[in-house]
């Protein structure tokens, strides 16, 4: 509908201050990471950095450290939003039902999700917490435990319950995302099927299941790509030990640049995880991006 | 299928579980909450003690009195106030394009918006480091604020962009026929038709720069410090002191859960409308 008048120039006029800053802050910086990750670059002597070649890369491939933080980061995404996914999906179908405090109940449980990372890590550090922390006490009065554990301080353990906090912080978001797609199904579809009798689960699988397909595909690729990347909740948490029990990709990444301010070194890993991300970037942009249109 | 329900039985197969999963989701910050309000004796006490022995707003107070805690509160704030700003600025005029001009790479540069809010902060934040370096911006308000709009202003494109669609076109050509000016219709009829949207990108461009860590982290140093890497140190300074740290994510949670509440049915309207309609 352009109007007659707009001269061609005048929506790019529009986009400038946004376009800028982005390139400044985004586009830049990325063409930097990809330069760095060809150089030695380190951070107090930035001067010396001289290009090496894909010498970084072959670095990473041959690091024992790379591998286990690749083989956390399958487990930490796969965990997490498998869990999320099950835990929204089913507070979104009791949530969808109609109760008298429903509004109530609607908006408290999204509060997880409104909380920054430090918090969430602080809590639950503190419910996991050996010597006073209320998890080994609520444990040990039900019997489930003896004594108390070392959870975040145990290899074994430390992951698992990182990954409970995320799950916490992310389910939510799920169950907001498929209560609106449930919304959207039609209730005649429902009592038809109840005049055919179709039980509970049957009318699960056969009128809301296709309903939501959508919508709870688009929330997963989302959320893979936001689990994937997300690191502050362990940085606070355990800061990826103990020893490398809980190194996921982007905190390898982050500690190398951080601590060990191996900048070109870091900005290879930071590259390897966004092209092993990229896939499901594609499948989720173009979903959305069928919305352009519209 | 809900039509038939007796009460007992909706009490039983539906309130029950609802409780059971809002317990899991709020324990644990009203556990925090409450352990904010006890006497330190009680936080040594295994196994635990639940209830308070007395209220007490003593770790509120040596936060405040003790620590530079409210001055890191007043830096969280400029710092998510700036990047509503610079957000919506640039935002606003880019999403009118979107939705109302038809050019070329429309679509590519919308995309693209959507694609960078996807790429790892750790690809981001190493050379953005050495550019606020460089610019000599470490440690200011203004390179935190430049570092927020990284996901602050796509963000904002893609919610104004939906708000914007919504106006009937229709509105602005009206405008037009009576003599308006482009501007002046962005003024007088589409900018107050879409306050409602303007001011639940702003509220949740706030709360997400407020609850920001790494960014914040690599940008800020002693002067612009915001409360979330301030707690973070204090948790390696009092480590064993759970009300201090308790009380401080308290007063960083607060506001914002409360903020986040009176906003979140039109939020939670405008995250899922698109894609709920893909």
């Amino acid at each position: 509908m352009t109007q007659a008048t707009a001269r061609p120039l005048t929506p790019y006029g529009f986009l400038l201050p946004a376009l800028l800053v982005t390139a400044t802050v985004i586009l830049y910086p990325v063409a930097q990471t990809i330069v760095f990750s060809l150089q030695d670059y380190l951070l107090y002597a930035p001067d010396d950095a001289r290009f090496v070649g894909a010498r970084n890369f072959l670095a990473v491939l041959k690091d024992e450290v790379f591998w286990i933080s690749l083989r956390h980061s399958a487990v930490w995404v796969g965990g997490i939003v498998f869990a999320q996914l099950a835990l929204g999906l089913v507070a979104a179908l009791l949530l969808n039902q109609s109760f008298w405090w429903r509004g109530l109940a609607r908006a408290l449980v999204i509060i997880p999700w409104a909380l920054p990372s430090v918090i969430i890590g602080l809590m639950w550090t503190w419910i996991f917490d050996f010597n006073t922390g209320v998890l080994n006490d609520v444990l040990m009065r039900i019997g489930i435990i003896d004594q108390p554990q070392a959870w975040l301080a145990g290899p074994r353990s430390a992951l698992a319950c990182v990954m409970l906090a995320l799950v916490w912080q992310g389910f939510p978001f799920f169950a907001i995302m498929i209560l609106a797609g449930l919304q959207t199904v039609p209730k005649e579809l429902y009592e038809a099927a109840e005049i055919d009798g179709a039980s509970a689960f049957r009318q699960f699988v056969h009128v809301t299941a296709p309903a939501i397909a959508g919508i709870v595909a688009t929330a997963v690729l989302l959320r893979i790509i936001w689990v994937a990347n997300s690191l502050d909740v362990i940085l606070v948490m355990t800061g990826g030990g103990p020893g490398y029990a809980t190194h996921t990709l982007p905190l390898y990444a982050f500690l190398r640049a951080y601590s060990g301010m191996e900048f070109g070194y870091a900005a290879a890993l930071a590259l390897m995880l966004t092209v092993l991300l990229l896939a499901i970037v594609w499948l989720y942009v173009r979903r959305q991006a069928k919305e352009l249109d519209a | 299928m809900s039509l038939r329900r007796s009460a007992l039985q909706t009490f039983v197969q539906v309130e029950v579980p609802v409780l059971l999963i809002l317990a899991f989701a709020l324990a644990p910050f009203a556990w925090m909450l409450l352990t904010s309000v006890k006497p330190t004796a009680d936080l040594a006490l295994f196994p635990v003690r639940y209830l308070p022995s007395r209220l007490t707003f003593e770790h509120y107070a040596m936060l405040i009195e003790r620590t530079s805690f409210a001055v890191n509160l007043l830096n969280s704030l400029v710092i998510a106030c700036g990047a509503v700003l610079l957000g919506l600025a640039t935002s606003v005029p880019a999403a009118y394009a979107f939705s109302r001009f038809r050019f070329a790479g429309r679509r590519q540069i919308l995309t693209s918006f959507l694609v960078i809010n996807m790429f790892p902060i750790v690809l981001l934040i190493i050379p953005l480091f050495v550019l606020m370096r460089k610019l000599g911006l470490i440690d200011t308000f203004v390179g935190v604020i430049i570092g927020h709009s990284t996901f602050s202003i796509p963000f904002s494109v893609w919610m104004l962009v939906s708000y914007f669609n919504a106006i009937p076109r229709e509105l602005d050509e009206a405008a037009t026929i009576d003599g308006a000016s482009r501007l002046q219709t962005i003024r007088r009829v589409i900018l107050p038709l879409i306050m409602p949207g303007l001011v639940t990108t702003a509220i949740y461009v706030f709360i997400t720069s407020w609850n920001e860590y790494l960014f914040a982290m690599m940008l800020s140093g002693q002067t612009v410090r915001p409360v979330t890497v301030a707690l973070q140190l204090f948790i390696g300074e009092f480590t064993v002191q759970w009300g201090l740290l308790t009380a401080g994510g308290a007063l960083i949670a607060l506001p914002v859960s409360i903020l986040f509440l009176l906003v979140q049915r039109r939020l939670v309207a405008g995250l899922t409308s698109g894609a709920v309609k893909a």
